[in-house]
């Protein structure tokens, strides 16, 4: 064992991150450390990917060099791009078999409950590895009504119109930094197109898991819902107990055409040390209904502000996020919603909680244009403080450039209050569990609404991340 | 005997923020016995009870507090409550998102354990049961703990956690302020259902209405951090006639100015 794994290993025993363990796995393929156009062209290359995506990528590849670091928020002068390996291969190709890939990677996947949730309530599953798909599987009865799910890697090539038509059309690379950097060095992640009127009930899942560190995961996503559609479709993460730094920097674009949904749900459960800045956004049209629901554990920093452009009159986007941001973690979230189309309809419901010297924020922008008359949103931001020193903040912006629209917000802090652990205390439950008792009492008006399956998932997590917050 | 006593407290000295509160208690409880401390507001009551339950901003400077003859000093609040202590608090805190039901299954099952609980359905219909006794509507139990209650209703849950926990000494601060005389009468009900099946008490108040119904053997007086005096049943009835202005304590630090 070399000194940097015994030294991660070590510092592992007192930290409660469950899934920290690390396989050691043969790479087919991987571009070394750093960053350059030749990496790029390496990617596109070791992909037989057309020409016009390599061109998209380059193009990026510049955006990303000229634009400067994201100047609000966190500061992220301590991420250094040149240390990162960009693109890592494990398996020869994606198999639709769990029993393909090599044992350990398998056994990760079983660890973190995949093949038994696909097995459970699950019409599709894809679980990436690194860079790409070890295993993706789509239920034949919803590729018979037309249903895509693929890797995006493979939506280029089976896919080309709608991928040409839609990549970038909800996030161009120059949104931001990462955003270019995505666009430049993307593998992996889903593409999914529903075709009108098929809905989708049961849903589609794709896990991402980190195995190296040091290493950049920019999977990119991109989910079409026809007239009338509907899908739900989940997403899971989590990557080793490494004492060096991996960067996860993805992008999501949902389309939402006339009359449909898509309710996206997110549990990330980093280690500690990953920087996970991802840029989510979604555009829908007349009627379209998109709901993010974003669950935040774990990184060193996470920006995200899942967004919904109602572009069509009618159409409703609602973010739910939840963000845990623990010792030295910043958890920068929130949501972005804009109004371009008359009635339309947002709501944002964010719940923080800091512990320790983790800081969390909200940061939102609500922006109604011009004409987008008899809109409504409701924002309604309450953070919870675990220690003296925890921190939390606010940022709310409001660009409304329509008279008629109804605009609510409402914010609270809260802190955990002593008398409180000392009333639970004297009732025979120990200080630990009067936390976690408090906490998820804080959580529980929007735990309650939650898909069984996450609510359960998502409580254990935070009664992990608890563990060790007193004595 | 030593044994015959539930609570023996020693020269007890506590203090807040640097200010010693309790300046030298002593005071015991014997088993099955009803000891009803009285004193001025600011006297240092609460503080009592907090010190014993181990609340964590009460300092104790010295002295020993002895629950059936084991010192419980170094005790965690919840491992005090383990071995049968119960403090019905005089302002019973809010738990926002916590549903009382599964509060009181956490807390049944931490104290008497999880061998009671285990039957939910039996659980529920326990609760439900002595909810009903205490005249507090059913809709409670999913309501969140004290979250929203009226302080009659706080104190009714207060008394509705004793009756679940059966603790062997329970330590009530002013359980009855703030019942209106029917809820005195349900509560005190209750209580002497405990106290007949052997459980101590160490009740708190300011009137001698609720000693009419729960009847103590003893009646000490605290003030100014320290107990005074005690007697018979017969000085509650006193002191509410002649109040506490043969009580003001000789020599205190306490710098309360009227
Ligand atoms: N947390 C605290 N911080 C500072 N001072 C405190 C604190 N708790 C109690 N005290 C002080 O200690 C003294 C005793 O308070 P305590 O609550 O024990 O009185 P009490 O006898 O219960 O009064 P009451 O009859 O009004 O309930 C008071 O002077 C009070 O202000
Ligand atoms: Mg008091």
């Amino acid at each position: 064992m070399s000194k940097e794994d015994k030294f991660s290993q070590d510092f592992s025993e007192f930290d409660s991150y469950q899934f920290g363990h690390h396989d050691k796995v043969k790479h087919i393929a991987s571009t070394g450390k750093g960053i350059s156009k030749d990496v790029v062209t390496k990617i596109s290359e070791l992909k037989n990917e057309p020409g016009w995506m390599t061109d998209i990528r380059l193009k990026a590849y510049e955006v990303f060099e000229k634009k400067p670091m994201p100047s609000w928020g966190p500061d992220l002068r301590e991420i250094k791009f040149e240390d990162f390996t960009y693109f890592i291969r494990s398996t020869e190709k994606e198999s639709d078999q769990w029993d393909d890939m090599p044992k350990e990677i398998l056994e990760t996947f079983d660890k973190l409950g995949i093949p038994e949730a696909e097995k459970k309530f699950l019409a599709g599953a894809s679980a990436q590895y690194e860079s790409e798909a070890v295993y993706h599987k789509l239920n034949e009865e919803l590729g018979k009504e037309g249903v895509v799910f693929l890797t995006m890697d493979q939506a280029v090539k089976d896919e080309p119109d709608l991928v040409k038509k839609y990549f970038g059309s909800v996030i161009p690379a120059s949104d931001n930094k990462f955003s270019a950097l995505n666009t430049a060095v993307w593998s992996g992640g889903s593409f999914i197109y529903v075709p009108p009127g098929v809905e989708v009930n049961t849903p589609l899942q794709t896990y991402f898991r980190i195995n190296e560190e040091e290493f950049g995961q920019f999977e990119r996503t991109l989910i079409i819902a026809d007239k009338g559609a509907k899908v739900v479709y989940n997403e899971g993460c989590s990557a080793p107990k490494w004492a060096k730094s991996s960067l996860h920097a993805a992008v999501v674009e949902l389309v939402a055409l006339e009359d449909s949904r898509i309710d996206y749900q997110t549990i990330q459960n980093w280690y500690k040390n990953i920087y996970n800045l991802v840029t989510k956004r979604a555009k829908a049209e007349k009627n379209a209904t998109v709901t993010w629901l974003d669950i935040n554990v774990g990184s060193r920093i996470t920006i995200k502000y899942p967004s919904v452009m109602m572009m069509g009159e009618g159409a409703r986007g609602e973010v739910q996020s939840i963000a845990f941001a623990n010792e030295d973690q910043l958890q920068d979230s929130g949501a972005k919603m804009i109004h371009g189309a008359p009635n339309t309809t947002s709501v944002v419901t964010s719940k923080s909680i800091s512990k320790g010297t983790g800081r969390s924020s909200y940061r939102g922008l609500i922006k109604v244009l011009k004409g987008a008359k008899n809109s409504s949103c409701r924002v309604e931001c309450d953070a919870l403080l675990i220690n003296e020193e925890s921190r939390t903040d606010t940022y709310p912006v409001m660009d409304i450039a329509e008279d008629e629209t109804q605009i609510a917000h409402e914010a609270s802090v809260s802190k955990v209050n002593e008398d409180q652990i000392f009333y639970l205390q004297s009732r025979g439950i120990p200080e630990i569990e009067a936390m976690k008792m408090v906490v998820n009492g804080f959580l529980e008006p929007m735990v309650k609404k939650l898909p069984l399956e996450y609510s359960v998932e998502f409580q254990r997590l935070v009664e992990l991340e608890l563990e060790g917050s007193v004595g | 005997m030593k044994d015959d006593y539930i609570l023996n407290i020693n020269n007890l000295k506590v203090s807040i923020d640097d200010k010693q509160v309790l300046q030298g208690i002593d005071l015991d409880v014997k088993k099955g016995e009803v000891h009803a401390i009285m004193g001025p507001n600011g006297s240092g009551k609460s503080t009592l009870a907090y010190s014993l339950m181990g609340h964590p901003s009460y300092e104790l400077d010295s002295g020993e507090i002895e629950l059936d003859s084991e010192s419980i000093v170094d005790l965690e609040p919840h491992e005090k409550a383990q071995k049968g202590l119960f403090l019905a608090f005089q302002y019973p805190m809010e738990i926002p998102g916590l549903q009382m039901e599964s509060f009181l299954r956490s807390a049944v099952s931490s104290i008497k354990g999880s061998e009671e609980t285990k039957d939910v359905f039996e659980f529920h219909r326990k609760v439900l049961k002595e909810m009903k006794y205490l005249g507090i509507d059913e809709s409670f139990a999913d309501r969140y703990v004290n979250d929203g209650f009226s302080g009659g209703e706080k104190k009714r849950a207060e008394v509705l956690q004793m009756l679940l926990l059966q603790p062997k000494l329970a330590v009530m601060d002013e359980t009855d302020s703030g019942l209106d005389i029917d809820a005195i009468k349900v509560v005190a009900k209750g209580v002497n259902r405990l106290k007949e099946k052997g459980m101590s008490i160490l009740i708190i108040t300011h009137y001698q209405r609720i000693l009419d119904y729960i009847h103590p053997d003893r009646v000490s007086v605290l003030s100014g951090g320290k107990i005074l005096k005690t007697a018979g049943p017969e000085l509650a009835k006193e002191l509410e006639k002649t109040g506490y202005k043969d009580f003001v304590p000789k020599k205190s630090s306490l710098d309360v100015k009227f």
